[in-house]
C-alpha cells in the first residue's frame, strides 16, 4: 500500500531523512517510533504530500507522491501533530468544510459528519466552537477529520497526545478498530502504545532506520536471555547468591537490591531454559524465605532505549545488531 | 471549483466572526460618512449662495461630489486593504491550518483564488457603505449614474490588484502584523509613485507614474473605461495571485 524507497530530505545541510525504505501492507498497523527529531513528522509530511523529498521516491495505493499528488491526498487521512483547526469555526461546521475539502459528494456531507463524530466521539460538542474545546476534544475532532472521507490510508502524527488515560484508551480502541479497512501509520513516544495497537514497528534515530520488524520479533531479539528477579529473606547475600549459581541453567547472578534482611537478585538464564522452578526449589530446600519471584519482560522500552542510544553512550554491541 | 466556493465562503465566515469585518466596516462608514458630510455641506452652501445671490448656477453634482468622493475611497482603500489581505495566509500559516488546505486534494489555485475572491467580497462589503450614502444624492439630486458605476468598477479591479499583492505578502510570513505593515508599506509607494510623473518628465518619471494605482483610477471616476487602466489593473493582478501561487509552492519546499 504504501511503498518508500531511498527517501531522503535535506533543509538546508541538515538531514532530516536519509535514504529511508520501508513498505507497508494493506490493512497493517505501523508504528514510526523514535526521539523527538528524528524525522518521523518529515517522514509523514512527504507522504502525504505536504512537501516534497529532496531524492528518493514514495508512493502510496501505487501513486508517486511527485508525480500524482491528488491521487494520493484523496486516499490519506492525515491528522499533523497539532490538529489543523480553526478556532473560530464550530465542529460541525469544521467538519462540513473538511467533507468539502475532501471531495466528499454533497449529498453525503450529513451522513460522513455524523459517522465521523459518533466515530470519535464528539457528537455532545457538535455545537461547540473549537476555541472553547479542550486539548483532549480538539484532538479528537482533528482526528474526526482525518476518517472523515473514509481514506484508504491513515497518517497520524501522535494521535494520543494529551488525552487523557480514558480517552487514550478509547483512541487505541478507534484506531485498532480501524485496521483492516485503513492501512494505518502513526507516529509516537508511547511504548505501551505501539506494544498494544501496531502490528508493525519502525524505528527511527537521526533520520534513519534503524530497526523495522513486527513488535513480537523486535522484543525477543533483544531478549537473548531470559532473566527474574527472586527476593530471598534470612539469607546472607554471598552464600545465596553462590548457592543460585550452581542452579542448572543459571548463567549469571547479579544482586540488585538488600534491605529488611532480604536480597533481591537478578538471575539470568539461557535461552529457553525456564530456571523458575528449580530455583524455588534451591531457595526452599537452604531453608531461607522466597519472598518474591517474577519473570523479567523485556518491553519494547528497553528495546527503544537500547537502538536510539547515541553511540558514545553504548556500552557493547550487545543484543541487537 | 467547488473547493474554490468552500473556501470563500469559510474565509468570509472567519472575516465576519472576527471582530475585524466589523472594525473595518465602521472605520469605512466613520471616515466615508465624514467627507460625504463634507461633501454634502458644499453643495448646501452653493445653493444657498445661489438662492442669495437670485442667479440659479448649473451645479453638476458628478463633478463637485461624487468624483472626488470616489477618489477619496480610492485613497482609503490603500490604507484599509492591509488590513483585510493580512490574514490570508499568515494566520494559517501560524496555526498549521495550511497543513490542512495543503494535504486536501484541493489544487493551489483554488486555494488562492478562493481566499482573493473572499477578501474581494468582504471589500466590495464596504463599497456597499459608501454606496447608502450616494443613494441620498440620487435621491435629492439628479446625477448621472454610469460614472459611478464605473467609479465602483474601477475601485473594485484597484482593490482587486492590491489584495493580490497583499495576498503574495501574507504568503511569506507567519506574522500578520509584519504582512500587514508591508502590504501597507507597498500600498503607498503606488500612491506616492503618481507624484514623480508631476516634477518630472523623463522616461524613467513616466514609467514610474505608470506603476502609480492612483493615476490608473482616475479616469473611472470620470466614467471613462481607458483599456490601458484595465490591462493594468488586470495584470497587477495576474502578477500578484501569480507570485502568491510561486511562495505557495516554495513553501512546500522550504517549511
Amino acid at each position: 500500500m504504501i511503498q518508500v524507497e531511498g527517501l531522503t530530505k535535506r533543509y538546508g545541510p541538515f538531514v532530516a531523512v536519509k535514504e529511508i525504505t520501508f513498505s507497508v501492507e494493506k490493512g497493517t498497523i505501523v508504528g514510526f517510533l523514535g526521539p523527538n527529531g528524528a524525522g518521523k513528522t518529515t517522514t509523514m509530511r512527504i507522504l502525504t504530500c505536504f512537501m516534497p523529498p529532496t531524492s528518493g521516491r514514495a508512493s502510496v495505493g501505487g501513486h508517486d507522491v511527485i508525480a500524482h499528488p491528488m491521487e494520493v491526498k484523496k486516499k490519506i487521512g492525515y491528522l499533523p501533530e497539532s490538529p489543523p483547526l480553526y478556532p473560530e469555526m464550530e465542529v460541525h461546521e469544521y467538519l462540513r468544510f473538511v467533507a468539502q475539502l475532501k471531495q466528499v459528494p454533497k449529498n453525503e456531507w450529513a451522513r460522513r459528519v455524523a459517522d465521523a463524530a459518533e466515530r470519535c466521539a464528539i457528537t455532545d460538542v457538535r455545537q461547540k466552537l473549537i476555541s472553547k474545546l479542550s486539548k483532549g476534544y480538539r484532538q479528537r475532532v482533528g482526528l474526526a477529520a482525518a476518517l472523515l472521507h473514509n481514506p484508504e490510508v491513515l497518517i497520524l502524527d501522535e494521535p494520543t497526545a494529551g488525552l487523557d488515560p480514558k480517552q487514550i484508551h478509547e483512541t487505541r480502541d478507534l484506531i485498532r478498530g480501524l485496521a483492516g479497512d485503513h492501512t494505518i501509520i502513526l507516529s509516537t513516544h508511547i511504548l505501551p502504545e505501539v506494544e498494544q495497537t501496531c502490528d508493525q514497528v519502525i524505528i527511527i534515530k537521526k533520520g534513519e532506520i534503524v530497526a523495522k520488524d513486527s513488535v513480537a520479533n523486535l522484543t525477543s531479539r533483544l531478549r537473548g536471555q531470559e532473566a527474574i528477579s527472586v527476593e530471598v529473606g534470612k539469607a546472607g547475600p554471598a552464600e545465596a547468591r553462590e548457592r543460585l549459581e550452581r542452579v542448572e541453567g543459571v548463567t549469571q547472578v547479579t544482586p540488585r537490591d538488600s534491605r529488611n534482611g532480604a536480597v533481591t537478585f537478578e538471575v539470568a538464564s539461557a535461552p529457553g531454559c525456564n530456571v523458575r522452578a528449580s530455583v524455588a526449589r534451591a531457595v526452599v530446600e537452604s531453608g531461607w524465605d522466597l519472598l518474591e519471584l517474577k519473570s523479567l519482560a523485556v518491553s519494547l522500552e528497553d528495546v527503544f532505549l537500547e537502538l536510539t542510544k547515541s553511540e558514545d553512550e553504548q556500552p557493547q554491541a550487545g543484543g541487537v545488531q | 471549483m467547488r473547493s474554490l466556493w468552500a473556501i470563500c465562503v469559510k474565509e468570509l465566515k472567519s472575516y465576519f466572526a472576527s471582530p475585524i469585518a466589523y472594525l473595518l466596516m465602521a472605520m469605512f462608514a466613520v471616515i466615508f460618512g465624514f467627507f460625504f458630510w463634507v461633501a454634502v455641506d458644499y453643495i448646501q452652501r452653493m445653493s444657498l449662495q445661489a438662492m442669495l445671490s437670485g442667479r440659479s448656477f448649473p451645479m453638476d453634482i458628478n463633478e463637485i461630489a461624487i468624483r472626488p468622493l470616489l477618489a477619496n475611497v480610492s485613497v482609503i482603500g490603500l490604507f484599509l486593504i492591509p488590513l483585510i489581505s493580512m490574514r490570508l495566509f499568515a494566520e494559517e500559516k501560524r496555526t498549521g491550518t495550511i497543513e490542512l488546505l495543503l494535504t486536501s486534494p484541493v489544487r493551489d489555485l483554488e486555494i488562492i483564488l478562493g481566499k482573493w475572491l473572499a477578501a474581494l467580497i468582504l471589500y466590495a462589503c464596504l463599497l456597499g457603505l459608501s454606496l447608502l450614502n450616494f443613494i441620498w444624492l440620487f435621491a435629492y439630486g439628479n446625477p448621472d449614474w454610469k460614472p459611478v458605476v464605473t467609479g465602483y468598477a474601477g475601485l473594485l479591479l484597484q482593490a482587486g490588484a492590491l489584495l493580490a499583492i497583499g495576498a503574495f505578502i501574507s504568503t511569506t510570513t507567519k506574522n500578520q502584523i509584519i504582512a500587514g505593515g508591508v502590504t501597507f508599506g507597498v500600498c503607498l509607494l503606488l500612491w506616492v509613485f503618481e507624484w514623480v510623473g508631476s516634477f518630472e518628465t523623463d522616461t524613467w518619471a513616466k514609467a514610474v507614474s505608470y506603476l502609480s494605482i492612483v493615476s490608473h483610477y482616475e479616469g473611472f471616476s470620470k466614467g471613462v473605461i481607458d483599456s490601458k487602466d484595465i490591462v493594468y489593473f488586470l495584470s497587477v493582478i495576474f502578477f500578484g495571485l501569480f507570485m502568491t501561487a510561486r511562495s505557495l509552492e516554495s513553501l512546500r519546499w522550504r517549511s
